[in-house]
């Protein structure tokens, strides 16, 4: 009877597909992320461990090998890791002062990609999402709907929507129905 | 909608990503123990509720995560200006009546 009774991780969004032909969804891939808090005097060393400039500027973000720093607050960051690495271990190795909490399994994400991604996307969040104001790269937590998400503009078409797990279901189906008004 | 100028994020933002958060320049009294209940009354609950101009605490709880500070007119739910935290209060004369009436927070 033991054998019978495995369980198997599933991921919240499994299974889910939607938008239409100008805005397509698709459940991001696992991956890892914390939020990190830190004092500016503590960036330069933060940078070195993680292996990412973390960057300064308001509603922008860096990235290499996989791993994305985008800037929260003055002092937060979240930092996804889409290869799944131990990122409060390699933080830890920098040795200066920050906090680093693991929301791996808090969030989820949802790739929205296509012609009128944008339209989606403002069908339930009312930020400026042209190129000119939010070029790619950017990103920014706001609300969507009534959930707070991090929007993340990984290309000019395709922007990865980072929610809490327990609304994404909520988020994606306010995308979905966004993205077949888009196609009408 | 209101649009919210937020000093950290250094843009507009939806009034919806940010919450009130009360009068702000009230400085907590250093002898906090030593003073008498109706003075710590008049620092903890009494304030003016002013028809006007009123310098207010906002968050950008839905964005940075931020407190700042904020001039706005409590009739009109203008805004007329906000200021990062910990900054001087600024003159009410420097953005009062000068001619730009565009709504803009800047």
């Amino acid at each position: 009877m033991s054998d019978l009774m495995q369980a198997t991780r599933r991921s919240v969004l499994d299974g889910y597909h939607g938008g239409s032909a100008v805005a397509r969804l698709t459940p991001a891939a696992p991956a890892s992320r914390i939020s990190l808090r830190a004092p500016a005097a503590s960036l330069d060393a933060l940078s070195g461990a993680l292996g990412v400039t973390i960057p300064v500027k308001p509603k922008t973000s860096a990235a290499a090998n996989g791993r994305h720093v985008l800037w929260i607050g003055p002092d937060e960051w979240l930092v996804i890791d889409e290869n799944g690495a131990d990122l409060v271990a390699e933080a830890a190795k920098s040795g200066v002062l920050h906090s680093a909490a693991d929301v791996s399994h808090r969030n989820t994400a949802i790739i929205v990609s296509g012609r009128k991604v944008e339209e989606a996307i403002n069908g339930s969040c009312s930020q400026d999402l042209s190129l000119a104001v939010f070029p790619v790269g950017a990103c920014s937590r706001t609300l969507l709907g009534k959930a707070e998400v991090v929007l993340y503009r990984t290309a000019e078409d395709t922007f990865r929507v980072e929610v809490w797990r327990s609304f994404a279901t909520f988020a994606f189906g306010l995308l979905d129905e966004a993205a077949k008004d888009a196609a009408l | 909608m209101l649009l919210i100028y937020c000093p950290y994020c250094e843009e507009e933002r939806n009034e919806l990503e940010f919450r009130n958060g009360g009068d702000a320049h009230i400085a907590r009294p250093t002898n906090i123990a030593d003073i008498t209940d109706e003075e710590f009354e008049e620092y903890f609950f009494i304030r003016q509720n002013p028809k006007g101009l009123i310098f207010e605490r906002w968050r950008h709880v839905h964005g940075c995560g931020k407190f700042f500070n904020a001039a706005r007119d409590t009739v009109s739910d203008r805004f007329y200006m906000s200021y990062k935290a910990g900054e001087p209060k600024p003159d009410p004369a420097t953005f009062l009546n000068t001619g730009n009436d565009k709504g803009a927070s800047k």
